[in-house]
């Protein structure tokens, strides 16, 4: 793991809290959609909170997606899940909902769970089915022709 | 009426994001590390590859669905409710889902983290 892509699984977690929030907010402003309304869900990307929340997951795709490019499914979902922690502390100071214990025991969990799955190796499954744990930078640039 | 919507939507966006999940991983492992890639035989043959491969767009409208299917939740109940639904047990079904289609090696130490952070998205949410 280089610095580069330690700060794409960054952007990766901080895309995804910022826009999650965005989303919920400029729901909250729509209201209840009913399933006969349901073509009204298709009008909620006009709405400048979903909007802007909308551009925050695509820099979460993109990010998304490069990451994928040379780890693991497995290895970059739970990588990026502090996003979820982020997710709390948005609420706790621009919200200012209070964090209770049983959150911070959730945040403590989460926590572990990326510092365990972040000690293991990045890449078990190539395209050519091989092992390449051990030369992660080389991934993906044996097979150009 | 809303536990049935909020619930249909929780499930609605967990097998379209699996879906969608498993399909990019599998679009991009094939494409390999964008960025040595890129500098290799330049970004436009990165992008070309990425884009002139079907399965890409099949995940997008599956990642779609899942996000389309988020609004309609978040639209009948609150996000802290959803959003940790839906990813927690998205942890799991992705956690399978990949040791099956993508055959990654999801050993010991990968099971311990999906379950450590499917329980505390839970805790978050409560």
């Amino acid at each position: 793991m280089t610095l580069r892509k330690y700060l794409v699984l960054v952007s990766v977690t901080i895309c995804a809290a910022v826009g999650e929030t965005l989303l919920a907010r400029g729901m909250k402003q729509i209201g209840n959609i009913s399933l006969r309304h349901l073509p009204s869900v298709i009008f909620a990307v006009t709405n400048p909170w979903v909007a802007l929340g909308i551009l925050f997951l695509l820099g979460f795709f993109v990010t998304y997606n490069t990451a994928l490019s040379w780890a693991d499914l497995t290895y970059v979902l739970p990588a990026t899940s502090l996003s979820y922690v982020l997710l709390a502390f948005i609420a706790r100071f621009m919200l200012h909902e209070q964090i209770s214990a049983t959150r911070w025991i959730g945040i403590l969990l989460i926590s572990s769970g990326v510092g365990f799955v972040t000690q293991g190796p990045a890449l078990t499954a190539g395209p050519e089915g091989a092992n390449v744990d051990a030369a992660p930078e080389t991934v993906g640039t044996g097979n150009k022709s | 009426m809303k536990v049935l919507y909020t619930w249909g939507a929780i499930l609605l966006i967990v097998l379209a994001s699996t879906t969608g999940d498993i399909l990019m991983s599998h679009v991009m492992k094939q494409v390999g590390d964008v960025h040595s890639a890129a500098r290799q035989c330049g970004f436009l043959t990165v992008l070309r590859r990425i884009l002139g491969n079907p399965l890409f767009f099949v995940g997008i409208v599956a990642l779609a669905v899942a996000f389309y299917a988020l609004l309609f939740g978040l639209s009948w109940n609150d996000v802290s409710l959803i959003g940790p639904a839906a990813a927690a047990l998205t942890f799991v079904t992705n956690a399978i889902a990949a040791k099956i289609f993508l055959h990654e090696r999801v050993d010991r130490r990968r099971w311990i983290a999906a379950l450590l952070i499917a329980g505390g998205v839970v805790l978050l949410a409560v």
